[in-house]
């Protein structure tokens, strides 16, 4: 990595084309539009030759880390590896050429696909049915929250505005309860960081609408309590939402549909495969029991008896909330993931990500405090170092691993522990590459004893150091505009 | 952490200091070194009503963001503009640079709060 | 047992079992219940390589047609400069990451700040975040910020003239937020002044959104709608599409608090409705009631200029249910398209194309109603897109565009036909359509 330090704006001079377009033959001119709804001023866009823009952002990549730079631990962010034919795919000219809204009978390639994925989910998930429209994982559990309410209203059951969201939960899930209307009632952790079941009990009652789990938790610790949360929840007239954020460990091995979940998001850039893109586009199909497959928003893909597609909507969906039908491109991907892995191969990626990650908490705990000694599933949270008298941070250790050569964990989160390092190998790096990170982790608990200077001023090898960030947030600088100003 | 004597102190540590039946509203010491960095503070307008025990606004400092719960309840009629630019006043001198100002409804709700001694206690065991 | 995708020979398995100190796989999952456990056979087709899976594409490509589009109506068929899907699979973007770790992640940091710069200048705002999922949700999270930004109003209005998408999701997530959404009448297909004055009266309002580009085309004349709504302590948002903003005037012109709408149209392929990509811009004193991730400059230790996600406190991550939106993302690889997009095309590509999809869309207007099988609806100016009443009934009108391989003359709800002409389209592709729509009888 090398640091570089233009903004394209900078390269811009007055003059300067990067553009070829039709020579204009046309009879009609943008002079004709009254003055009053014309811009006034040209847009302050850079001005830049093509060769500058592909100079300028070749450099910016080189100051970037991804997974086909490196190892990224990163607990609840399931960064595998992103296969190249998944790529090729989506950029198939038949796909990416296509409006969104073209009749069904000039799409029934997309159509056929979109079915398929829904039937692969659902197979995957024990799940009856899928919508693909969402466009994220938080974007999952908005719309999974609104089919939970659409269901209890359209029972006529209007008192049931209340969720359960256990206080070990990604700050998703309280959020999406609030965007859609509904108030939050937090269940506690037992100090095993699984859900209190003697906790819950008494929050049951007919005014919640259901509860939000992940399954394993955000300590990568199984439900084992599981079946009984789930009867206990559909006895008194709840529904079980599922944050698939930590499905990979169960893929191939347990399905949601069997534990009693009733709604489900899944994130295809977690668990199947799809590139993070540096923040988006993702995806978050949401899945749902059979009684509740009225309530998917619309619009929806239907396989005729003719064995052709139609898309269509019905009234007493949850509503729309995408403009069209998801981020068709990722889905291309994500079904292209689950195809390479068919039936055969889907039972081994839960049980190398456990594998890998159980690997790597043996390794370790000597040196860092685990404040949970048992067997998890995808990930695992230290509570910091062993020998904590040397004041060396989470954040410290974190950021040497950067001068290492590895993305740091997810740290401080979940919030149960103080010094959270949240580590989720995933199931597509070799032991090699395990060993390697365990050895640098090893090193890095030694350098805390023997030059702890080193650590809390790292890094030291990256384009760019420990940044300003209380300035940033006290005056804020957000475009060009203000930089060219401040 | 410093506490000032002859100032009324909440559980969610905010002072209040009272000039009749105008209430100050700050925050206390404690609260500013807990936080840290203070990079911004939402405040609410003037005219607006606050109860006691609700939040009236939040401070934020990079990576958290801390409620801001009333003492007392009334109307909010002046507050603190300087902050709107320097929020970093909160932690210079969290005692001197007061938030809001509320013309108190219920003066009495002030016998629920904390003196000085009390509070500083209060700090020790949590 | 050997895949592509896992590296794991069975003596790796073997040590790692023996380190952990269990004996197979399944022991890992011991403290799962055995009636969750999964054992039967997944109903997933077998393995595919990767020849295998190229033809299952092919072969669901081959089940598509390749249409000449002559539609937007929220999708629009702008040219992409090779540049951009060259520099956008570089791997260093593509694989990353959020920018959480900023130290090694400039590069992300970096495009996402220049994204913010031209979003801001295309929209005249201050500022704006660094991008969400789509123009309808951009919508939805504009009315949540106003409902934030205003505090205790109950409702919201929406302008008849948007796109029918961006009224059904705006009223979605208002049917579970607990908004009342009121609906502002046109007149002669612009947004009416008056007819929102008198849903204002109503009270109660904490903003409206209007286009500034609509469903019917038309570029809309905004005179007197932040006043009106000002005067109630309402916020004025603007739906507008950011290509057309360097040539018409800007929601920040009009004095928006807030613009929004989909960047589509500024690079990014139509694949079928996705990915694309929503921004959400506002002025200053809104912006910690702006939802998503915000990048901001500020320096390293050593002095060195540099990016990072800022004003995090607002997010979700931090604020939980009270935060203003759940977003957790964005579309931060579409946001690169966007940046590639504008450097390339700067203020002189933007204008011509601009000028090209004018001139374009008013030659085949000018040429349909010369057939004398379509009237006009409005008289008011449009810029690509436009709608025309047709004496050839729509489905009829459609198929037979259809069969020579056209998409256009989408149907309104009132039973209007819309047409679309960028760029791309030429001379020769809009006289062959005309040629099909002449041979057709009323």
């Amino acid at each position: 990595m090398k640091y570089y330090d233009k903004l394209i704006f900078e390269l811009s001079k007055e003059g300067r084309q990067g553009f070829s377009l039709p020579q204009n033959s046309w009879n009609h001119h943008l002079e004709e539009l009254p003055d009053m709804l014309k811009r006034e001023k040209k847009a302050a866009l850079p001005e830049v030759s093509e060769l500058d823009v592909v100079r300028h952002y070749t450099n910016l990549s080189n100051m970037n880390f991804g997974v086909d730079t490196g190892f990224y631990p990163l607990g609840s962010c399931t960064m595998k590896y992103n296969p190249k034919i998944n790529e090729e795919i989506a950029a198939l000219p038949g796909f990416r050429n296509l409006h969104p809204l073209q009749p069904a009978s000039t799409v029934q390639g997309v159509l056929q696909l979109y079915d398929e994925l829904d039937r692969a989910l659902s197979a995957i998930t024990g799940m009856s049915k899928f919508t693909l429209n969402p466009f994220a994982g938080a974007h999952g559990e908005l719309t999974g929250l609104m089919i939970m309410r659409q269901y209890h209203m359209q029972r006529g059951d209007w008192k049931r505005t209340k969720v359960i969201v256990p206080d070990s939960a990604h700050g998703t899930n309280p959020a999406s309860a609030a965007v859609c209307g509904l108030e939050v009632v937090e269940v506690k952790s037992t100090p095993q960081g699984t859900i209190d079941v003697d906790d819950l009990r008494p929050l049951l009652d007919d005014t919640i609408a259901g509860i939000m789990m992940t399954n394993p938790n955000t300590l990568g610790l199984f439900e084992t309590r599981i079946l009984e949360i789930a009867e206990m929840v559909h006895a008194c007239g709840g529904l079980l939402y599922y944050d698939g954020a930590n499905m990979n460990p169960l893929l191939g091995v347990v399905r949601p549909g069997d534990m009693g979940f009733d709604i489900l998001h899944l994130n295809l850039h977690k668990t199947f495969s799809t590139p993070h893109g540096g923040g988006g586009p993702g995806a978050g199909p949401v899945g749902v029991a059979a009684h509740l497959a009225e309530y998917l928003p619309n619009p929806k893909v239907i396989r005729q008896a003719d064995g052709t597609y139609t898309v269509t909507g019905n009234e007493t969906a949850a509503g729309r909330i995408s403009g069209f039908m998801g981020n068709f491109g990722v889905l291309m991907r994500a079904y292209a993931y689950i195809l390479r892995l068919g039936r055969q191969n889907v039972r081994m990626a839960g049980p190398l990500a456990t594998l890998n990650a159980n690997y790597i908490k043996e390794e370790l705990k000597d040196c860092y405090k685990l404040p949970i000694d048992t067997c998890c599933k995808h990930e695992f949270v230290f509570d910091g170092l062993a020998d904590q008298s040397t004041g060396i941070t989470t954040l410290d250790v974190a950021k040497r691993l950067l001068d290492y050569g590895f993305h740091a964990p997810t740290i401080y989160f979940p919030l149960l522990f103080h010094q959270a390092i949240m580590i989720e190998p995933t199931e597509t790096e070799s032991k090699e590459t395990l060993d390697g990170f365990i050895s640098i982790m090893r090193h890095i608990a030694q350098e805390a004893i023997e030059h702890p200077e080193e650590l809390r001023t790292a890094p030291h090898l990256t384009p760019v150091r420990r940044l300003d960030e209380t300035t940033a947030a006290k005056q804020p600088v957000l475009c060009y505009a203000d930089l060219a100003r401040s | 952490m410093k506490t000032i004597e002859g100032l009324y102190y909440s559980e969610s540590h905010e002072w209040v200091k009272t000039e009749g039946d105008m209430a100050i509203i700050g925050i206390t010491d404690y609260a500013q070194h807990a936080m840290g960095d203070i990079v911004y503070v939402d405040m609410p307008e003037v005219d607006d009503e606050v109860n006691a025990e609700e939040e009236f606004g939040a401070v934020e400092s990079v990576k958290a963001a801390s409620d801001l719960i009333s003492p007392v309840s009334g109307t909010v009629v002046e507050v603190n503009e300087a902050l709107e630019d320097e929020s970093g006043l909160l932690n210079q001198d969290p005692y001197e640079n007061w938030i809001i100002k509320v013309q108190m409804s219920q003066p009495d709700e002030l016998d629920k709060l904390m003196n000085a001694t009390d509070y500083a206690a209060f700090c020790e065991n949590q | 047992m050997s895949f592509a995708y896992f590296p794991h020979t069975d003596e790796d398995i073997r040590q790692m079992l023996d380190r952990i100190g269990v004996k197979t796989l399944d022991d890992l999952y011991a403290d799962v219940p055995a009636e969750v456990r999964y054992t039967k056979e997944f109903e997933l087709p077998d393995s595919m390589s990767e020849i295998e899976l190229r033809q299952k594409f092919e072969e669901l490509d081959r089940k598509n047609k390749q249409l000449t589009v002559f539609c937007g109506a929220g999708a629009y068929d702008h040219y992409a400069p090779a540049v951009i899907p060259a520099l956008t699979a570089r791997s260093e973007y593509l694989t990353a990451y959020t920018p959480y770790q900023a130290e090694i992640s400039q590069g992300t940091l970096r495009y996402i700040f220049e994204y913010q710069s031209m979003i801001t200048e295309l929209t005249g705002m201050d500022c704006t975040n660094a991008s969400m999922y789509d123009g309808p949700t951009a919508a939805a999270e504009a009315m949540l910020m106003a409902m934030a930004a205003t505090k205790k109003k109950t409702r919201v209005l929406l302008a008849d003239t948007l796109l029918p998408q961006v009224k059904e999701v705006v009223k979605t997530y208002a049917k579970y937020h607990g908004v009342e959404i009121g609906y502002i009448a046109h007149k002669d297909g612009n947004t009416d002044v008056e007819a929102l004055k008198q849903e204002l009266a109503t009270g109660d309002v904490a903003g409206a959104l209007i286009p500034s580009l609509n469903r019917f085309g038309i570029i809309e004349d905004l005179s007197g709608m932040a006043d009106a709504l000002h005067a109630v302590k309402a916020l004025l948002m603007v739906y507008a599409d950011p290509s057309a903003l360097a040539v018409i005037k800007t929601p920040g012109a009009w004095n928006a608090d807030i613009a929004c709408g989909d960047a589509q149209t500024l690079g990014l392929p139509l694949q079928f409705g996705g990915p694309y990509v929503g921004y959400l811009a506002c002025r200053k004193d809104l912006v910690r009631k702006l939802p998503g991730r915000i990048v901001g400059a500020t320096h390293d230790v050593d002095g060195k200029r540099a990016f990072v996600l800022t004003l995090q406190a607002r997010e979700q991550h931090i604020r939980r249910e009270k935060a203003n939106s759940n977003i957790c993302s964005n579309q931060s690889l579409m946001a690169l398209y966007i940046t590639i997009y504008l450097s390339l095309m700067g203020p002189e590509g933007m204008r011509q194309v601009n000028e090209l999809a004018y001139g374009g869309a008013h030659y085949l207007h000018d040429e349909l109603i010369a057939t004398g099988l379509f009237e006009d609806v409005f008289d008011r100016p449009f810029l690509k897109e436009f709608v025309v009443k047709s004496k050839i009934p729509a489905d009829k009108l459609q198929q037979a565009l259809l069969d020579g391989g056209f998409l256009a003359a989408l149907e309104t709800e009132e039973g209007y036909v819309s047409f679309c002409v960028t760029e791309k389209r030429t001379r020769e592709e809009i006289d062959r359509m005309l040629s099909i729509i002449k041979r057709l009888k009323p």
